[in-house]
């Protein structure tokens, strides 16, 4: 059924119940990664690369393995050596080899961090004496960590295997260029020449991580038949299951993968590190394995996002149409290829209506830490420079920054440069809402000023499977596939709730683990409310047809005359009968009398996820004294489709800007000389504390994806896109300068301002 | 690791002991906030840790003699509760205030921040401004030196084997006094600064500067006490002219490195910025005692 | 090594542990006592996931050495609660959907009742200074301000309990 075609009155979606999960949050009792405890378990730990790139010639593990309390030692020859092999299980592609590789080392360290070793021990102190007696002999090879450093022919290779796709005639040489890619819509030569006012500019960022509060913690035990148990906080079981049955060469069937609480992710958990080694070292010790990762072990060996060079050029008309528009994007992907650069390439223009658009990307490999996916991988980084150029395109052109949004906005039907055209799309409700906002025109003081910017993000839907059993009680519960990032859970109750037309404090929803409930793709790409939503709904519906039907045989009348309506089943119309209604309750005690239990589970591959698009307006303060940015006022308007919980789509657009906030002014992986990182930890790593924030006004619109039964859309990875170049565009009408190198940080604003008054 | 003793005891004598005859490094624990961290990263391995906390005198505010008498591991939220050592030294008790959250300034002391003599550590240009002594206990019996003689460089400082702070004393300012601490950090909180500096200013009845003294944090090895700067303000009503001459002064001083903190030309600029804006501070509190 | 034996009090009960000097006090929390509503985001005072309350002042319990709970007193997040009545900040957490992943809650929890403790009536910009030391990365704080805010008038007696 489509709620909002038939536009019922809606009782519980779109209202704001207390999450179910809720109390045990606040108290501390839910059960995060590392708070799982098991009968005899053992604490591993994993040996690390002081180097940013050498050849390992040789690990002895022997002085380790003989120390008393270790059980266990494992190391590169304990793994499968894994082929060359794609999937599509995590968020975007993966290479099992180069993920096998990732966890453990094999033949090379390619960035300070890389886990070369593993022990587990009886305590945490012998586990760490453990590692300082394995010995392993390095060669170290010159390193780079720059991107078009690493692009350049004479740059030292990561892999001698890896030769550039995407370009003609196939290359002989390896190169740290994994892929060129090539967007083409249109001619821009002609669109360039026919441009009367062109905006070209040369924007920069660097690596920041996804900086989620709670480290990677897995606690893993293997039995003696080989059958596996994984306790971990990760974005998706099914994904931990699915990685750590390839990379350990084990039957998919043989792993269960229970996901605790997830500290958050932001797709920095959508792929495993500890899980397979855990794995491994329980085996071999015939013990459960716990293993933590430090908060420095967590910035040196996990995530981060790209960081990048990007240019870009746009040409218009004087009345503000956008004639031509051409990107190209170096993105690294750390070291292995796989940054989001794709997305990148697809993302920067998404949002406008061109006729003539180029984009050319590169996925370029370096001497750091594999890159991890980070809410809406890879568009960030590309608006950052577009929506910059079109604040600067605006200047030029002396219009308004959100009419000339509004003059090339996509609409329903316009047509993408990489292929798909949008449907009921809110973009425009966005922008002018955002226009229409106090915010926009309210007054600005000394050395302050107002950027706004765009964003988008295609959100995705996929597989998800999700059950709804009727208790002896009348009481629901609803199980499904998806840790709980941001409150999905309470989502999935609201929407079965409603369907069934029970109070949603009747109905439960549980995250089931990989044996107990059918396959779900991961938490990620924004994909939970709407797929699994659906998932949820499809199989409420079906058990409200049970119960009509159940009712039906109650009643002894045909179930076509049986409608449901409030919780309850109602002979349909007089002739069906003049019967009392029958409660969901007054079913649920007859169900064995009637049939058996009352229950379905659904499994689908949702299609149909509408796209997202967001404006922000902000107001900074700028000290040209220090080159210190205030954030003084931050507004961030999204289309959501329906808010099912309005509470937690607010927080979801308030996280997302903040984390972009962070990204604009102060967070980066600094680097010395060596290739090792100088700031792992939150003291220099340095993410917005609360009184770097004003409050951040999250504005819903609501354009209905008519292809998800309430009208949801993906709202989660939007916000993240627009606030650096909001912020960016701030500084230049505070200061009358154009950053263009992340992150603006008060050296690099004060700088600035510096070589202007020469 | 091999095993790390503790021992908490319970007068001077005894931790002067304990530090004095420990066979290999022993390290002074009040507040733990820096040594907690750099025990967990290896940076120190000690063999023994002398908590402090359980000796009398050691954690309170009292005042004797003029002067307020500042046991060493007082934590920073007993500090900035102390009305009457707000009053007279707003300037310390703003810079103390500042070292990391409020959870660090549940544990944190003066004592620790000094002696762990990170060049950019908080409470101390602002103890130097303010004339502090510290008061020493150890194995030849006690003294006391200007704080401004303990940090000796990063990470060092002029105490002897056996030797720990077990007071501060700050005598009463004179009348027209008033000092005050700024630092310049990238976030709002939660940073170490970049740049430090605390000034105090003494004023006579028309609002003449006739003492000064202005240390400046995170600029150099150790925080610098710089006189020329003091100089550019002693005979002025800090115009214009004298803060634009104290602005070079401060940044004449600067000899700092560049870090993941802030580069050499940065802090140096800032130095001038934060040093004019915290003799203004200084300067509104001093006349205000008038 | 011989380890300590450390008598203290934890939420209100008489607690006895054995620790070795160099774990910390959220180290013996966690792995000792089972009390895991104490989490470790960093280990290094930067993220105030580990909050407790000791002798009265908000701490960070993974800078401190569980051999110093010594005859102190320790509140940690499940110590907040009541039996099964939540505290206001408890509360007005869920109310105002303060919480996405949930894992900085426990420590926000605890700093904000020190919060509260202290200062009945703090200011929007007292109350984010306050909590400066309790990084939350989901939420971006606007929602946990509002809570802390609506916790502390209620608690003054000017709303009634929701």
């Amino acid at each position: 059924m489509n709620y909002i075609v038939s536009k019922p009155e809606l009782k519980v979606v779109g209202t704001r119940p207390v999450r179910p999960d809720g109390v045990d949050k606040v108290t501390g009792r839910a059960q995060f990664g590392a708070d799982m405890v098991l009968p005899g378990m053992l604490w591993g730990k994993v040996l690390r690369s002081p180097h940013a790139h050498a050849r390992i010639l040789g690990i002895d593990t022997s002085k380790a393995e003989k120390l008393p309390g270790v059980k266990a030692v494992v190391t590169a020859k304990d793994f499968p050596d894994i082929a060359s092999e794609e999937a599509f299980v995590g968020e975007g592609p993966m290479n099992f080899r180069d993920l096998s590789r990732n966890c453990m080392a094999r033949d090379k360290a390619l960035y300070e961090g890389h886990a070369v070793a593993a022990v587990a021990a009886i305590s945490q102190s012998v586990a760490d004496a453990a590692l300082a007696l394995i010995d392993v002999t390095y060669e170290v090879l010159p390193h780079v960590i720059d991107v078009e450093e690493a692009m350049r022919p004479d740059a030292p290779i990561l892999h001698e295997d890896l030769f550039t796709q995407g370009v003609e005639p196939k290359p002989t040489k390896p190169s740290n260029i994994a892929k060129r890619l090539h967007f083409k819509k249109g001619d821009v030569a002609a669109g360039f020449r026919e441009a009367e006012v062109i905006v070209e500019g040369r924007y920069t960022t660097q690596p920041v991580h996804q900086a989620y509060i709670e480290p990677h913690a897995a606690l893993c035990a293997v039995a003696a038949d080989g059958q596996a148990q994984i306790y971990s906080s990760s974005q998706g079981q099914f994904m931990v299951r699915a990685y750590c049955a390839k990379l350990l060469g084990w039957d998919i069937a043989n792993i269960r993968a229970v996901p605790l609480e997830i500290g958050g992710g932001f797709g920095g958990k959508t792929l495993v590190y500890l899980e397979p080694l855990a794995l491994a070292l329980s085996k071999k010790s015939g013990r459960p394995v716990k293993i933590v990762m430090t908060r420095e072990e967590v910035f040196r060996a996990s995530g981060p996002t790209s960081g990048a060079v990007v240019e870009v050029k746009i040409g218009a008309r004087k009345d503000g149409t956008i004639v031509a528009a051409q990107q190209v994007l170096k993105y690294q992907a750390g070291a292995f290829p796989g940054s989001p650069v794709g997305p990148g390439c697809m993302c920067g223009f998404a949002m406008y209506d061109l006729p003539n658009v180029e984009v050319e990307g590169f996925d370029v490999v370096s001497n750091r830490p594999k890159v991890a996916a980070y809410r809406a991988p890879g568009a960030p980084i590309s608006s950052w420079a577009v929506e910059s150029a079109l604040d600067e395109l605006a200047r030029k052109l002396e219009m308004d920054p959100i009419a000339l949004r509004e003059k090339n906005a996509v609409r329903d039907g316009s047509k993408t440069h990489y292929g798909p055209s949008f449907r009921d799309i809110g973009f425009l409700e966005t922008i002018r809402a955002a226009r229409a906002h106090p915010h926009y025109t309210a007054p600005l003081g000394k050395n302050q000023g107002r950027g706004v910017a765009c964003g988008f993000w295609f959100n995705i839907g996929g597989e998800s499977s999700a059950a709804v059993h009727i208790n002896e009680d009348g009481t629901a519960t609803v199980v499904s596939g998806n840790p709980d990032i941001g409150g999905s859970r309470a989502s999935m109750a609201m929407m079965a709730a409603e369907v069934l037309g029970i109070p949603v404090e009747k109905v439960r929803p549980i995250v089931g683990d990989t044996a107990s409930i059918g396959f779900t793709h991961l938490t990620g790409g924004s994909r939970v409310t709407f797929a699994t939503g659906m998932a949820v709904t499809q199989a409420a519906e079906k058990v409200v047809e049970q119960l009509k039907a159940r009712a039906a045989q109650i009643w002894e009348i045909p179930a076509e005359a049986v409608e449901w309506k409030d919780g309850a089943a109602y002979p349909a119309g007089s002739n069906a009968g003049g019967f009392e209604p029958l409660s969901l309750a007054d079913i649920a005690l007859k169900a064995a009398r009637t049939g058996g239990p009352i229950s379905s589970e659904v499994s689908l591959n949702a299609q149909g996820a509408g796209p997202g698009f967001g404006c922000h307006i902000c107001d900074v303060e700028v000290d040209p004294e220090t080159g210190a940015v205030k954030i003084l006022r931050y507004t961030a308007v999204q289309d959501v489709g329906k808010a099912i919980h309005p509470a937690y789509v607010e927080g979801q657009i308030q996280g997302g800007a903040a984390q972009g906030i962070g990204w604009a002014l102060n967070e980066e992986y600094i680097y010395d000389s060596q290739g090792r990182m100088e700031n792992p930890g939150f003291l220099d790593y340095r993410v917005p504390v609360a009184s770097d924030l004003p409050r951040i006004e999250a504005v819903l619109v609501e354009v209905p994806n008519p292809r998800h039964p309430f009208g949801a859309r993906g709202v989660g990875e939007v916000p993240i896109v627009p606030p650096m170049a909001a912020v960016g565009n701030a500084i230049r009408a505070a200061t009358g300068l154009r950053l263009r190198d992340l992150p603006m940080s008060p050296p690099k604003v004060r700088a600035a301002l510096d070589a202007a008054r020469k | 690791m091999p095993a790390l003793n503790y021992a908490a005891p319970t007068t001077v004598k005894e931790a002067v002991a304990l530090l004095a005859g420990a066979s290999g490094t022993a390290k002074v624990l009040s507040g733990g906030t820096d040594l907690l961290v750099q025990l967990r990263s290896g940076r120190v391995r000690p063999d023994l840790i002398v908590d402090t906390k359980r000796i009398p005198g050691l954690i309170g505010i009292s005042e004797e003699s003029g002067a307020f008498v500042i046991g060493a591991a007082t934590p920073g939220a007993v500090v900035e509760a102390h009305e009457g050592l707000k009053r007279a030294f707003p300037g310390v008790v703003e810079a103390m205030d500042l070292i990391g959250s409020q959870q660090i300034q549940g544990r944190a002391t003066l004592a620790g921040n000094l002696c762990n003599a990170s060049p950019a550590a908080d409470s101390v240009p602002a103890m130097i401004a303010a004339g502090a002594i510290a008061v020493i206990a150890g194995p030849n019996g006690q003294r006391e030196v200007p704080v401004e003689q303990i940090p000796t460089g990063p990470g060092r400082t002029s105490l002897g084997r056996g030797e720990f702070i077990v007071a501060f004393r700050l005598q009463k300012p004179a009348p027209r006094t008033g000092d005050a601490y700024l630092r310049f950090i990238p976030r709002t909180e939660m940073d170490i600064a970049v740049v430090g500096c605390g000034v105090s200013l003494t004023l006579d009845a028309g609002g003449k500067i006739i003492a000064a003294r202005v240390c400046l944090g995170a600029v150099a090895p150790t925080p610098v006490l710089a006189p020329e700067a003091a100089a550019a303000l002693v005979g002025s009503t800090l115009d214009e002219a004298a803060l634009a001459k104290l602005d070079r002064a401060a940044q004449s001083v600067c000899k700092p490195i560049n870090d993941k903190r802030g580069t050499i030309e940065y802090r140096t600029k800032v130095a001038g910025v934060l040093a004019r804006r915290t003799a203004a501070i200084a300067y509104e509190r001093a006349k205000a005692r008038g | 090594m011989s380890k300590h034996h450390v008598t203290t009090t934890i939420n209100g009960e008489p607690v006895e542990f054995l620790c070795e000097t160099q774990e910390t006090m959220l180290d013996v929390l966690r792995n000792t006592l089972n009390l895991t509503g104490s989490k470790e985001g960093c280990a290094s005072g930067d993220c105030g996931a580990c909050s407790v309350i000791c002798d009265g002042k908000l701490v960070c319990s993974c800078l401190m050495l569980g051999v110093e709970a010594e005859g102190r007193s320790i509140v940690t997040v499940e110590g907040v609660a009541e039996g099964d009545t939540l505290h206001p900040v408890q509360r007005k957490f869920l109310e105002h959907a303060a919480l996405q992943c949930g894992f900085c809650t426990p420590g926000l929890i605890v700093a904000s009742k020190a919060l509260l403790d202290e200062n009945p009536n703090p200011t929007e910009e007292e109350a984010r200074y306050w909590l400066a030391g309790n990084l939350c990365r989901c939420t971006g704080y606007d929602k946990i301000i509002a809570a802390v805010l609506d916790a502390a008038a209620e608690m003054r007696g000017e709303r009634s309990a929701a």
